[in-house]
């Protein structure tokens, strides 16, 4: 990659990052909190994708 | 008649939901078809694939905040997604022009849509709400694009597996976030909701695309 493309890859993550602090900041201090339960329910979708990558990942080795 | 009133207005909160829905659905499935022609059609340089991001992100963040309450607002969906399809043009053709590309290319593709579907159907049928992910799901965005940002500069194959994984994960996780809000009544703009939904897939697609190439041997 170019130099002038990597500086303006990184701006443009700079930006972005800049960009994502206030909302990031805003669902960290009053963003709902999920129970034990509430996140088991999201590990278990979470994890079935991981499984799936595994998949693909063998389906194409 | 108390009791009357209340089942009016969940009856009309629950079709003013399924309408947000619907609409999402049909403005998704239009911008992602016209995304993905717009990859395959227009080949241009690295540069300009650059530009083009640039382009996007301009529209969806200064653009579409004034035009997401009217008709407009689908115009700028499209530009959006076009552009967005057209930054992903030189990648495409990277991958389709090494052995085996066209191979990686549509299994990133499939898994795309399966584990799209596949969360979209989890979050409709147990219609849980997925808003406590919130912070965990922003904090971690911000997480791997400061690792891309370094990833730039330090070329680290590892990292760039590990941005690539986190970011698959994220935006699995953003799929269940945001479709959950609108079942929920947290996102009433079908125009907003789309565009959350459509980067969701753009990125898992892209990220994974380079997940199953470095595991086949076709990139670093």
């Amino acid at each position: 990659m170019d130099m002038w493309m990597k500086i303006a890859s990184a701006a443009i993550l700079g930006f972005m990052l800049w960009r994502l602090w206030p909302a990031a900041n805003h669902w960290m201090k009053h963003g709902p909190k999920g129970s034990k339960k509430d996140w088991q329910t999201a590990i278990i979708a979470l994890a079935a994708v991981v499984g799936f990558v595994i998949l693909l990942i063998m389906m194409v080795r | 008649m108390d009791n009357y009133g209340q089942v009016v207005t969940g009856r009309e909160s629950a079709l003013a939901t399924n309408k947000v829905l619907r609409n999402t659905y049909i403005l998704l499935s239009m911008s992602l078809i016209f995304s993905a022609a717009v990859s395959m059609a227009v080949g241009i340089s690295q540069g300009m694939a650059l530009v083009s991001m640039i382009a996007a992100i301009v529209l969806v963040w200064f653009v579409l905040p004034k035009f997401e309450n009217s008709a407009a607002g689908i115009a700028v969906v499209f530009a959006f997604t076009g552009l967005m399809g057209l930054s992903i043009g030189p990648m495409l053709a990277y991958y389709l022009a090494i052995p085996g590309g066209s191979n990686i290319v549509m299994t990133a593709l499939g898994g795309t849509g399966v584990i799209f579907l596949g969360l979209s159907g989890y979050a409709l049928t147990t219609k849980k709400d997925f808003s406590f992910m919130g912070g965990f799901l922003f904090v971690g965005l911000m997480v791997v694009f400061g690792a891309a940002l370094l990833n730039i500069f330090l070329s680290i194959p590892a990292l760039s597996l590990a941005v690539s994984g986190g970011v698959i994960l994220l935006m699995s996780g953003l799929i269940l976030f945001d479709t959950s809000r609108i079942i929920n009544g947290g996102e009433t703009n079908y125009i907003r909701a789309t565009v959350g939904l459509y980067l969701n897939i753009h990125n898992l697609f892209v990220h994974l695309l380079h997940l199953l190439s470095v595991f086949t041997g076709g990139d670093d």
